[in-house]
């Protein structure tokens, strides 16, 4: 129903806007500090899903299980051997036969194994190392990729050193790659996973919980009667989503200072900058919570919604953990629907890199664009409710 | 206990069955969740790295400068080589993000290479996202290496080399891994989210009082809930195996029956967790919360998020009593290793013991709740 439906004196509602707004935002105070799910999203979930992302979900290789088989009785074999042991990036058990290595393989209990020939220690000896083999079990592909290069740069490496003992110059391949990583050069997974699950937080409590909290008062008629007082429209939507902003903002600021505190992440930019992201993300999240629980008007319904529409996109379709430039092209154009695309890049640049306004301020004003679009269609959505 | 009676129980069952098919907003959470996982998930999840911009320097401008420059743009996971006139526009090309990483190639590189010295070249990479910035190092690395080895044989030779195999997925493509995964994941979503629903959705709506005073022994009214989500797993599980099997062309090398056992006590031990959360709920709204707030751990324990090798030792020793981890192993092993049934018994005992734990903690707490 809009404003100019109503008979006159319905439109001059008594008493100040101001006065309305407070009320409101108290009677949500309330509900927000009396709900256990609220706590349970808005502080519970976030220190879990941080958690995780930061022991659970690493992407570095740290002592993964092979199996080394020695076929070589030699000292050369010895040594190579050694150095696999010594590297902190496996965890070695020396087998004498591949047979007992494709049992353990099968059994998952090692994700690959090397394997150095016969004659290893004598080829080496004349100067023709025979090749080694590598196998991996490829049922991984990821980690499958990651042993490949680390048991061949370990090789790599034990046989410079061994060429340089007997004092053969020249023993270094011809190009040599030196590489630099910049803002993490740790290379740590975690530094791009925490700020990820930030995001993922602010989606849950900009979308799910605000689209659960919403769908219940549809669902047991106290919007009916909300909107049936001297409220307005905008005077209402703001009472619905400033308690919200504030709890994403809060929960947000609570997340950086464990994951700078905890988890050891570097802050190069501005909590300045941070901050206009987070708020530029957190209104495409709560217009979306908001319009799907006007159109559901179901807490069932809209927590799936509120699942499909905007968790797993923002898991999956984000960049956050999988690259979008390796998807297919057709996935590729779905994540430019996503809205949290745009605010990873700008976290992980806050985060790691510093203030890039080149990076934050283009993503910042797409955010918008999709909150105010989503606020259009939010404010279309409650009227027609009331209507019908 | 009793043997439960069977008419009561043939009662209860197809009541349970009623209930979540009739509702339309049930039978959209059977149909919706395993479609779009199973599009989004096949399709976005892999970590591959392909199509990527990578920026140069070249200052040397020398022949073999290009023709490595040549190779990298010629590989499928670069696009496009983008040359960049200095360090400063190197700087600004990777904190936009217009390149994940650089090559720098000295001045001196060709007269190196003609002298027979290491020439060098620098990579600067992208941190932010490190992943895929070190799959990336590994081509380039690779590339460089494969060039080196052709200017200088011998030099080979005396080095060595690795040969690299991968077993029961030779080209490492990431779909046999995906596929197979996902008849776990989805599984245990399904499972979880409508067993949790259950009990609360009976005691929401007041009908589960009128439970209690009917006939119904409290183990037929458990077992009456635990057979819907059963059904409705093997369903998604098998549906996902023919999937991924006829439409995805994933080799299954190991046994269906087998297969079918381990979905079985993997659903145990699902439904369990589900009905401990449901019993414990007082709302639906607290058990669907509930529920996720199980499966997001349960999954990122798993294996399937990242390898458990990864974690801190501590956290492997969490990950025991995940039952994901172990059903994940057994469907990862049937589908590609040809796993026998001894290997797939050593993951199944832990399920069943996780299967028995929660389901006797939800039997417990459901008594309790009545009192």
């Amino acid at each position: 129903m809009s404003e100019e439906a109503l008979p006159p004196q319905a439109a001059q509602p008594q008493g100040s806007s101001r006065r309305r707004l407070q009320a409101l935002m108290v009677k949500e105070y309330a509900q927000i500090r009396r709900d256990p799910s609220t706590f349970l999203i808005a502080f519970v979930m976030p220190m879990l899903l941080l958690f995780l992302f930061g022991y659970a979900v690493s992407l570095d290789p740290r002592a993964t299980k092979i199996a080394l088989v020695v076929q070589d009785e030699s000292a050369a074999a010895a040594r190579l051997t050694q150095a696999y042991v010594n590297s902190p990036y496996f965890s070695v058990r020396v087998l004498r036969g591949v047979a007992p290595a494709r049992d353990l393989m099968t059994k998952d209990e090692i994700r690959g194994f090397v394997v150095l020939p016969p004659d290893f220690g004598a080829s080496m000896a004349k100067g023709a190392p025979r090749p080694i083999q590598i196998v991996t079990d490829g049922t991984q592909p990821n980690q499958a990729t990651f042993i490949a290069s680390y048991a061949e740069g370990v090789r790599a490496n034990w046989v410079l050193g061994e060429l340089e003992a007997r004092g053969l110059r020249g023993a270094a391949p011809p190009i040599d790659v030196s590489q630099r990583v910049w803002f993490n050069p740790g290379l740590q997974s975690r530094f791009f996973l925490v700020p990820g699950s930030i995001a993922i937080v602010m989606t849950m409590i900009g979308t799910l919980l605000t689209a659960l909290v919403v769908a219940r008062e549809w669902e047991r008629g106290t919007m009916e009667a909300l909107l049936a007082t001297p409220v307005r429209m905008t005077e209402f939507i703001a009472s619905k989503v400033l308690p919200y902003f504030l709890l994403g903002l809060a929960s947000m600021a609570l997340c950086t200072a464990i994951a700078v505190t905890v988890f050891g992440l570097p802050f190069r930019g501005s909590i300045f900058a941070l901050l206009l992201i987070a708020s530029a993300f957190l209104l495409p999240a709560l217009g979306l919570g908001l319009f799907i629980s006007a159109t559901t008007k179901n807490q069932f319904v809209a927590s799936q919604m509120a699942l499909f529409a905007s968790f797993l996109p923002t898991f999956l379709l984000s960049g956050f953990i999988f690259e979008i430039s390796s998807m297919p092209w057709p996935i590729q154009a779905m994540t430019y629907a996503v809205p949290a695309r745009y605010l990873i890049p700008a976290l992980q640049t806050v985060f790691m890199a510093g203030d890039v306004w080149a990076i934050i301020l283009p993503n910042i004003g797409i955010m918008l664009l999709f909150g105010f679009g989503f606020f259009f269609l939010c404010f279309r959505a409650t009227r027609r409710s009331l209507d019908s | 206990m009793t043997l439960p009676n069977l008419t009561r129980l043939k009662a209860m069952i197809m009541k349970e069955i009623l209930a979540l098919l009739r509702d339309r907003k049930s039978r959209m959470v059977l149909i919706l969740p395993p479609l779009v996982q199973l599009l989004i998930f096949t399709f976005a999840t892999t970590l591959d790295v392909k199509n990527v911009d990578i920026g140069l320097i070249d200052r040397s401008g020398g022949a073999h400068a290009q023709e490595l420059v040549q190779r990298i743009q010629g590989s499928p996971q670069f696009r496009d080589v983008i040359v960049l006139p200095s360090l400063r526009a190197m700087e600004e090309a990777i904190d936009e993000q217009k390149v994940i990483a650089a090559l720098i190639i000295e001045s001196d590189f060709d007269s190196r290479i003609a002298r027979g010295d290491v020439a060098r070249v620098g990579l600067v990479l992208d941190g932010r996202r490190s992943n895929a910035a070190q799959i990336l190092a590994g081509y380039v690395n690779g590339i460089a290496m494969g060039y080196g080895a052709e200017l200088r044989p011998e030099m080979v030779k005396r080095a060595g080399a690795s040969e690299v195999t991968h077993w029961y997925n030779p080209s490492l493509d990431f779909k046999w891994f995906t596929l197979p995964s996902l008849v776990a994941i989805i599984v245990s979503v399904a499972g979880l989210a409508i067993t949790s629903q259950s009990v609360a959705r009976e005691r929401e709506l007041g009908t589960f009082d009128q439970l209690m005073v009917s006939p119904m022994r409290v183990h037929e009214i458990l077992i009456g809930m635990m057979v819907p989500p059963m059904l409705v797993g093997m369903f998604n599980g098998i549906l996902f195996l023919v999937v991924a099997k006829f439409a995805f062309g994933v080799p299954f090398t190991g046994s269906f029956l087998l297969f079918l056992l381990a979905m079985f006590l993997y659903q145990l031990s699902l439904i369990g967790m589900g009905l401990l959360v449901s019993a414990s709920s007082m709302t639906q709204q607290q058990a669907f919360l509930g529920s996720f707030l199980a499966t997001t751990p349960l999954i990122l324990l798993s294996g399937y998020a990242a390898p458990i090798d990864n974690m801190p030792d501590w956290l492997q020793v969490v990950t025991y009593a995940d039952p994901i981890r172990y059903f994940l192993i057994i469907v990862q092993g049937l589908f590609l290793k040809a796993m026998p049934a001894s290997v797939v018994f050593h993951q199944l005992w832990p399920m069943a013991i996780i299967a028995a734990i929660s389901l006797a903690a939800a039997a417990w707490l459901f008594r309790a709740r009545m009192e």
